[in-house]
């Protein structure tokens, strides 16, 4: 048995953004298990000051292109509240529909460009073009459905167009929904079948690894919660997103340019699995089968399993978009100006599950409607300090198997997560000195 | 003749621009028919030494993104900036207008030396830039048409000429008259005019015109009720950069 082992993996590949993984162990210690993040911070903070409440959803929104929508919805929460507008029931309709969008076409996009490669023995999906032609296209056209949800209905996928606070800048013809409706139904429902089926066959290269910890996301009682609820914690139970700063606990680690994040243990995992052990009840059918074929059950502790809850969760988007545009057509669209009178300057928190995660932006403004302090707590950074416990954990149980192997284990342990590095760097927690 | 071998790169951006280049589903197959993608980080393993066409996203604001750039352009033949960040800086070159102790300080208090950085800088401002994408995120239809021409051995051509010139051909009611703000007016063409035609302002994000009427657009914005301060804010939200030393 090998008692020293050293393992640097440069710059990760297939993860969003810039990371390195390092494990050491010297005669049987395991001196480090870690992600080093590596990404050059941005600085948004010093953006953001005294930016105009017009401004603000567009610059987070370049926190991070793979989760745009997300931040840009998020902000323009926190902004709503913070200024007291309200939004139309048509606005939180439409919104969800970019969430179920952007979640689809992202849990898509995870599954099979960065983690089937692992599963099937490849570095890339590059080589799948040829080896498995069928698949790729059937991910393509999966991938196209769900960006075009966001290109209609927010004039753009990556960085949305339309959404401002108070509403949206166009409202989408009912032309433009009845033909998302068909292909939802048409293409997308059964494309969504075979990637289950084409799952189940490769499901035997996941892991079996299984280490418990907290699990942290919103949950509501209407729905399955993604644009809104309470936080939800397997450890501390529900509390108000109020709360959130007592719910993150962000601190600086000198390895990471990202800050980590604790609760009731040393570290919580949010993002697909943590949706899962706190919301399946709320999953429509199709997604509950998907769960059952592809071996899901409830209270599952093995993180290489997110990327199948990510699935399972992109059943219940496909479906749902489908509710939600019906239930636009049977309340007939109106063409609505947002609202953008402030009744009030003051502070306002967004919370909402983005692919990642819970993802929660704060903002206060002054009496021009400009930031005056500012704080985003991102999905990817609360999930660092458990990636680092699971290779604690995992390293001295993979021990044996040889240097090649361990790192491909790790490798695909932090591909799991899905981290995305480039939005967990890109926003800390500040108060602006005045 | 040999398909070119293409590289894809990032420095300081929110990798938007890449994944817009995920994002052509359906021109994706044929794109790979035409050239073999031998390095790209966020989708694929492995380096290479010798590259035809490297298409490099965001800013450059660590001494290690000024290394890893003088690498690229050494092994490659030509390089195309992709997106707001790698042509002008992007909206990160915003903290470029404040003192750079001040930004660090803010960020991460009594730990700002843990991690280096410069003001965001264009790629061009390094090393020479043979072509660029504009728009944050880049332009999809550029993007192609710049891919066509090189693939085809032919220079791409930029375009010079204010967005305001496609929103009149797609004959959008202009957003100025529905009583909102703009920057076409000084913003290079070659999106299709997509904010004003999806009803929201143009924000600037494809960077100046070669000669753009900066006074005057200050003025426009004045006239809309913004003022002078705000004003100049709304047109370094993506050309903090290119407005250093400009009169307001
Ligand atoms: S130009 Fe915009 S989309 Fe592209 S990397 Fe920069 S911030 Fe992201
Ligand atoms: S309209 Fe303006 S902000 Fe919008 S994409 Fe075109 S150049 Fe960028
Ligand atoms: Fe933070
Ligand atoms: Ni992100």
């Amino acid at each position: 048995m090998s008692t020293d082992l050293d393992i640097k993996v440069h710059h990760l590949t297939r993860v969003e953004g810039h990371g390195n993984i390092v494990v050491n162990m010297k005669q049987g210690v395991l001196e480090k298990a870690r992600l080093e993040i590596v990404e050059a911070p941005r600085y948004f903070e010093a953006m953001l000051k005294g930016r105009s409440f017009h401004e603000a959803a567009i610059i987070t929104s370049r926190i991070c292109g793979i989760c745009s929508l997300g931040h840009q919805i998020t902000s323009l929460k926190a902004t709503e509240q913070a200024l007291g507008l309200e939004v139309s029931e048509q606005t939180v309709l439409l919104r969800k529909l970019l969430i179920h969008g952007a979640t689809l076409q992202s849990n898509v996009l995870h599954a099979y460009f960065l983690a089937a490669p692992d599963f099937l023995g490849v570095g890339s999906v590059f080589p799948l073009v040829g080896s498995h032609p069928e698949i790729v296209k059937r991910a393509l056209r999966m991938k196209r459905l769900a960006n075009d949800i966001g290109d209609v209905v927010s004039g753009r996928a990556v960085h949305p167009i339309t959404p401002v606070p108070g509403g949206f800048t166009r409202i989408p013809t009912e032309k433009e929904l009845l033909e998302i409706r068909r292909r939802l139904i048409e293409d997308m429902v059964p494309d969504y079948l075979a990637t289950v089926d084409t799952l189940q066959a490769l499901a035997e290269a996941i892991p079996d690894f299984t280490r418990e910890t907290e699990y942290i996301s919103l949950r509501s009682d209407h729905d399955y919660a993604l644009y809104d609820g309470d936080i939800c914690s397997t450890d501390a139970g529900r509390v108000d997103t109020a709360d959130y700063l007592g719910m993150t606990n962000e601190f600086i680690v000198p390895h990471s340019t990202s800050k980590h994040c604790k609760v009731s243990r040393s570290s919580y995992m949010v993002g697909a699995l943590a949706r899962w052990n706190n919301n399946h009840d709320k999953l429509c059918d199709t997604a509950l089968n998907a769960a059952g074929a592809l071996g899901l059950e409830p209270n599952c502790h093995n993180p290489y399993m997110n990327t199948i809850a990510q699935v399972v969760e992109a059943g219940h988007c496909a479906m749902d978009s489908v509710a939600i545009i019906d239930r636009l057509l049977d309340d007939g669209l109106k063409n609505e100006r947002p609202n953008q009178e402030p009744t009030r300057y003051g502070t306002g928190i967004g919370a909402t599950e983005v692919p990642r995660g819970v993802l929660y932006h704060e903002y206060t403004y002054d009496r021009q409607g400009r930031v005056a302090a500012a704080n985003c707590i991102i999905p990817t950074g609360q999930n660092l300090a458990n990636i680092d416990d699971d290779m604690k954990a995992l390293v001295p149980e993979i021990i044996d198997r040889s240097k090649q192997d361990i790192t491909l284990m790790l490798e695909m342990l932090v591909r799991a997560y899905d981290p995305c590095i480039s939005c967990s760097v890109h926003m800390l927690d500040v108060q602006f000195k005045e | 003749m040999a398909k070119p071998r293409v590289g894809i790169f990032d420095f300081t951006g929110c990798e938007g621009c890449e994944l817009n280049q995920l994002n052509f589903e359906d021109q994706l197959l044929d794109i790979l028919g035409h050239v073999d993608i031998v390095e790209w980080r966020e989708a694929m393993d492995g380096q290479v030494d010798e590259l035809d066409i490297a298409f490099v996203e965001g800013s450059l604001s660590t001494p290690e993104c000024i290394t890893r750039i003088h690498e690229i352009r050494r092994k490659s033949k030509v390089l195309v900036a992709l997106g707001a960040c790698a042509v002008q800086g992007g909206v990160n070159a915003m903290k470029n207008t404040r003192p750079i102790e001040e930004v660090r300080e803010e960020v991460y208090g009594d730990q700002k030396y843990l991690f280096p950085t410069l003001p965001a800088l264009p790629l061009s401002a390094v090393v020479k830039v043979d072509f660029a994408v504009r728009g944050c995120p880049m332009t999809q239809i550029e993007f192609l048409k710049v891919f066509t021409s090189l693939v085809m051995g032919k220079a791409p051509i930029e375009p010079d000429s204010a967005v305001c010139v496609e929103c009149k051909l797609k004959e959008n009611e202009c957003v100025v008259d529905k009583g909102m703000i703009c920057l076409g007016p000084i913003t290079r063409m070659g999106c299709g005019a997509r904010c004003p035609t999806f009803g929201q302002y143009c924000n600037g994000c494809r960077g100046l015109v070669s000669a753009p009427n900066i006074e005057g657009m200050q003025e426009i914005l004045v006239e809309k009720g913004l003022a002078m301060d705000e004003a100049w804010k709304r047109l370094q939200l993506y050309n903090a950069n290119q407005l250093e030393g400009v009169q307001r």
